[in-house]
């Protein structure tokens, strides 16, 4: 079993990027998009904690703990405007908000 | 060497053993105690037939529960309906894996040098058992979900929120004993509450900080959804809320998840503020998890009490105080404290 | 040791974060996004970052979680319905969906590509230097990232206010 160096996980933060934007774009419910970027996040907070350990620096976990927060708060405001729009048109289906299409 | 395996190897697998096991005995002891308590606080014999006095009463609850039938509801889902009591227990017994309960020993000269007495130690212990707490929520609000019944959801929805909202009063409780001790470990904590001051009265930080602890307190109780914070478990008003529709084993899980609940807060408050394992007279060396003991079930007893005491909160009142009284004086609290370590060097 | 629990982890991350994707009911989608921040949490302790390990456990899957689980259990919406069309055209059929998927994977590929070229190794802890402790994280918090820091603050009480006017009913 080879130890992990800092290439396997700047690989695992690559996959999991990959799979959240994956998520991002096939997925026709709001809430499973935004888990999705939820997953994005985390890749590039693991990202930041491993150059972390690499450096020996506390900076990794310190912007990991600003990417936290912003990432609460821009999830309240998310849902919130799920809920409206889930208000108005009883659907979750992005496919459903196409009114400003021409 | 034995067998290859260092004795520190065994000597923590056997503590990890022994705490796991001490919390299921003290849940059991907590039923009977739960029951006797109650009797006599209403003027009536508790159990007195299984065994001398009662003392077998838990172990028949416990086959009881065991030899129930399973149900599920038609329409729940079956993954989440299951996983719900394991979660909640798992993250009952997991909280209690940082909480030391007594102070470095070699094990009568069994080791080389002191171990700490806890499961694991990590000098972010606090934070670990507020992460854990949180993770606690879980149980409660899937249970509701996954039963696919009104009472449940309601029961589930109510007590999740409950839950919450009064993690922030606890968690700033934590912050000013943080603030105190300069440390985030317990065995710090309690290491900095030895000592006495003017030769009789203990360093303890309840003496410091007694909002902080009627404070904790208060917010334990909530997270444990006890009296007189248990509406979301009310017989009266939602069957048992989230719990309603598991027998057996399951209701056994969440039976078994809130006592041990009720032993983790028990255990932090002893650690944070009640100096933890130091005593009025020293205990030969050793032995000073007694004093730990007789701690954790004074509060147990407090909370038993409590419960059979007072009357039930309703659920607005019950988050109006959350939140506008008990949060502001959480608040209040870590700013004196705050005020007063800069100042007066504390 | 290190070994079998990062690749455990990772296993169990990557594992988790694919279902979370491909899930079709959005209730375990949130589980099971759950068990990924778990595990990442597990990573971070592993790279020596606890203080992350736990505020990642407490913001992440403490509150933001419980936010996501209210909402997908109040808006109770059912599960969302397979697209229709075989496997082979579900996957390989035209369509913007299946484009971004192709993207996705392109992008996958060309990540790991770049990775590669970079092979570094992690320091060890028993390689002279210290592990931070949360002293040092509060000392840099507060002197270097003050500023941020109380930005921070002001963020999260204009999404506050922001939510709840958002999803506010409207006054009839």
């Amino acid at each position: 079993m080879p130890e992990p160096t800092l290439n396997s996980y700047l690989l695992l933060s690559a996959v999991l990027f990959a799979i959240g934007t994956a998520g991002v774009f096939l997925r026709r419910n709001l809430i499973t998009i935004l888990l999705s970027i939820e997953v994005m996040l985390n890749a590039v907070n693991l990202t930041f904690v491993a150059v972390d350990r690499f450096r020996g620096s506390v900076d990794g976990q310190i912007i990991v703990f600003f990417v936290i927060t912003v990432a609460a708060a821009e999830a309240a405001v998310g849902l919130a405007i799920l809920i409206a729009l889930f208000r108005h048109r009883e659907s979750l289906n992005p496919d459903a908000f196409t009114s400003l299409k021409w | 060497m034995l067998f290859g395996i260092s004795r520190e190897l065994i000597v923590h697998l056997v503590i990890i053993g022994v705490v796991f096991l001490a919390l299921q005995i003290t849940a059991a002891i907590l039923v009977y105690m739960e029951r006797k308590v109650a009797a006599v606080i209403q003027e009536r014999y508790g159990p007195y037939l299984v065994g001398p006095k009662g003392l077998m009463q838990p172990l028949a609850d416990i086959l009881k529960l065991i030899m129930k039938e399973e149900l599920r509801p038609k329409g729940a889902d079956v993954v989440l309906f299951y996983a719900a009591p394991i979660l909640s227990a798992t993250a009952a017994f997991a909280a209690f894996a940082v909480i030391p309960f007594g102070a470095d020993t070699t094990l009568f000269g069994f080791l080389d040098h002191p171990i700490h007495l806890a499961a694991a130690d990590v000098n972010v212990g606090l934070l670990v058992i507020f992460a854990i707490s949180s993770m606690g929520v879980y149980g409660v609000v899937l249970a509701g979900w996954a039963s696919n019944s009104k009472y449940s959801l309601l029961g589930g929805l109510r007590s999740s929120a409950q839950m919450i909202s009064y993690e922030l009063a606890y968690g700033l409780s934590f912050a000013a004993v943080i603030l105190l001790a300069g440390s985030l470990s317990l065995r710090g904590i309690v290491e900095q509450q030895d000592g006495y001051w003017f030769g009789f009265i203990p360093h303890w930080y309840l003496f410091l900080q007694p909002l902080g602890f009627l404070i904790y307190l208060t917010a334990g109780v909530a997270e444990t959804n006890r009296a007189p914070f248990d509406f979301p478990e009310a017989e009266q008003e939602l069957v048992a809320g989230y719990h309603t529709e598991y027998s057996s084993m399951s209701f056994a899980l969440f039976f078994l998840a809130e006592y041990v609940n009720m032993a983790t807060v028990a255990a932090v408050a002893t650690d944070l503020f009640l100096g933890g394992w130091h005593g009025p007279f020293p205990l030969p060396p050793g032995f000073e998890w007694i004093w730990f003991l007789v701690k954790v079930f004074a509060i147990l007893f407090f909370y038993i009490w409590m419960r059979w005491t007072l009357p039930r909160y309703r659920y607005d009142q019950l988050m109006e105080f959350g939140w506008k009284w008990l949060l502001p004086a959480a608040v209040l609290n870590l700013l004196v404290t705050a005020g007063a370590v800069i100042y007066m060097g504390w | 040791m290190d070994a079998i629990s990062f690749w455990a982890f990772a296993a169990i991350l990557v594992i988790a974060s694919v279902l979370v994707v491909g899930q079709r009911n959005p209730m375990h989608s949130v589980f099971l996004l759950i068990v990924s921040f778990a595990a990442l949490s597990g990573l971070y302790v592993l790279l020596g970052a606890p203080f992350a390990a736990m505020i990642q456990v407490i913001v992440y899957v403490g509150a933001i979680m419980v936010l996501f689980l209210f909402v997908v259990m109040l808006l109770n919406t059912p599960t969302e319905e397979a697209p229709a069309g075989g496997p082979i055209r579900r996957m390989f059929g035209a369509g913007p969906r299946h484009f971004g998927a192709v993207l996705s994977g392109v992008f996958a590929v060309e990540l790991a590509l770049a990775l590669r070229a970079a092979s570094t190794t992690l320091p060890g802890t028993d390689r002279g230097t210290p592990t931070p402790t949360v002293y040092d994280i509060g000392v840099r918090l507060f002197h270097e990232y003050g500023f941020a820091f109380e930005a921070t603050s002001v963020l999260i009480l204009v999404a506050m206010v922001g939510a709840i006017v958002l999803a506010r009913r409207e006054a009839r």
